[in-house]
């Protein structure tokens, strides 16, 4: 198995007496994307910083390589539109980076074009980019994205889901993503964790499709679930899944 | 000939505008001008304080400032009050209780008007020895803490997983602010400080495609309003202060049409 980016074990985390996190275990490893899902309140953002290392937890331990190196994708990034920063200059944050290293990573993630271009007029689906193009550019062996599709339509997110794959595979880095919207999850995740307060279940996309609790605590949104994982992952959803071995064409 | 004093006053006022300017962008890009007038406020205390314990004035502005950058970044970890809240309260109470103090010493004088609106044109060499020293020591800390700021000013939570220190860049920052008001004192004075900060910076904006360029041209435009402002009221004779923050304003009223004369310029061609 591949080395550990980021463990947790019986994590218990509350807030003011209210329990956010009772007993739960989380391991990604290098070169997996997971996806983390739950409800709002579900304690996904404390796992994060549990996690990172940003939350000290009551109970339970984290485990991490020492010098690990995270990239961090914000859900936006509200820049004041009186702080004057183009494209090229956030991706010197916080530190500076040679020209040359700065431009591939832009090209890396689809986005040459907009080196001169002003921070605060991104568009979501540009700025998503380009806050991942700076994560790659710093080396990093885990990329944490936010609701990495809050920002972006659906054809977008698949886009976006493609190009988080492909850095996956070039850069062979682990990927965690968060999010409450089970559209974006299931798409490209090799794992899915769904959290609420413990975890329900995990597994692959499909297993977690089908697993009970998933379906209580999503309800009716699950169904949707299975219309857009038709579209884009060219499986079959769980009515086709009574055709015999109808495994998809394209990919 | 220009006097003596006339030249001391010029150079603590581009002094001071060299260090403002820079540190005014922060200021403006996160919308905390509230934090320049607390700041000023609460050195009021300091002053107080001073001269009831026979202090340095400027020291114990400085003391003052840094003991008001260490509660508010501390009262800001608790999350019952918004910082709004937590500044007008340590502001407030800061000025009241510096006013209070100050009627107890009664016998000594202290020249109020002149902390409230600044006496560029009283400032000593002494003076002068804390603003460029202070000033060029706010600077290089500035410089070195540059692009960490930066990126905790865009998304503090990104900073703060990818591993900067986000409570000690939000202290130094308060701090550094904390001592430029203190330097800014003698020029504009209490009551005009926040106008130095956030006037050259916003006047600098329209000018800017990059933050450093933002900084460097708030400093120049700091310093042309201290010229500016020296130079006016020594001609009509109008108090120091104040005539340099108007010239601060004129200047940012200039800078307002840079662009659409741009677009004009842009569109001339065609038409």
């Amino acid at each position: 198995m591949s080395e550990i980016l980021a463990q947790a074990v019986g994590i218990g985390v509350s807030f003011g007496g209210r329990s956010v996190l009772q007993d739960v275990d989380f391991t990604l490893r290098r070169g997996e994307i997971v996806s983390l899902i739950g409800p709002n309140g579900a304690g996904k953002s404390t796992l994060v910083k549990v996690l990172l290392g940003l939350q000290r937890p009551e109970r339970g331990r984290v485990v991490r390589p020492p010098d690990l190196k995270v990239g961090y994708v914000p859900q936006r990034l509200s820049v004041d539109p009186t702080l004057p920063l183009t494209v090229a200059g956030f991706l010197s944050l916080p530190r500076r980076r040679p020209e040359a290293e700065r431009r591939r990573s832009l090209a890396e993630v689809g986005v040459p074009q907009l080196w001169d271009a002003q921070v605060h007029a991104l568009s979501g689906g540009e700025l998503q980019r380009v806050m991942l193009a700076r994560a790659i550019l710093r080396g990093s062996d885990l990329l944490v994205l936010d609701e990495p599709a809050s920002s972006v339509d659906v054809a977008g997110q698949a886009e976006l889901f493609e190009l988080i794959g492909a850095v996956r595979n070039r850069r062979r880095c682990g990927v965690l993503l968060v999010s409450h919207d089970l559209h974006v999850v299931m798409a490209g995740a090799d794992r899915v964790v769904c959290l609420n307060g413990h975890v329900c279940c995990t597994g692959s996309p499909e297993a977690v499709g089908l697993d009970p609790a998933f379906a209580a605590l999503f309800g009716g949104s699950a169904s949707a679930l299975g219309i857009y994982h038709h579209r884009h992952d060219h499986h079959h959803d769980l009515g086709g899944g009574a055709e015999p071995q109808a495994t998809g064409t394209g990919g | 000939m220009l006097d003596d004093f006339l030249v001391r006053a010029l150079l603590a006022g581009v002094g001071v505008a060299l260090v403002a300017g820079p540190l005014g962008c922060f200021v403006v890009w996160r919308r905390m001008a509230y934090l320049g007038d607390s700041l000023a406020h609460s050195a009021l205390l300091g002053i107080a304080i001073g001269v009831l314990l026979d202090l340095d004035t400027t020291l114990a502005i400085v003391l003052a400032g840094l003991a008001f950058a260490v509660l508010l970044v501390g009262l800001q970890q608790q999350r019952q009050l918004a910082t709004d809240t937590l500044l007008g309260l340590l502001a407030h109470s800061g000025l009241a209780i510096g006013l209070v103090v100050l009627s107890f010493a009664e016998s000594l004088r202290v020249d109020l008007m002149g902390y409230l609106f600044g006496d560029v044109l009283a400032v000593r060499a002494a003076d002068l020895v804390w603003i460029w020293g202070g000033g060029a020591v706010l600077l290089a800390t500035l410089a070195a803490l540059w692009r960490p700021l930066l990126l905790a000013t865009l998304q503090e939570e990104m900073a703060q997983a990818e591993g900067l220190p986000v409570l000690a860049l939000r202290f130094a920052l308060t701090a550094l602010l904390a001592l430029t008001v203190a330097l800014a004192m003698k020029v504009v004075g209490i009551l005009l400080i926040t106008s130095l900060l956030i006037v050259p910076a916003a006047a600098a904006r329209p000018l800017a495609r990059s933050p450093l360029a933002m900084a460097l041209i708030a400093a120049g435009v700091g310093c042309l309003a201290v010229a500016g402002g020296i130079g006016g009221s020594w001609l009509a004779d109008t108090p120091t202060g104040p005539s340099i923050v108007v010239a601060a304003l004129l200047l940012f009223l200039a800078t307002q049409l840079a662009p659409p004369l741009r677009r004009l310029a842009r569109a001339a061609p065609t038409a």
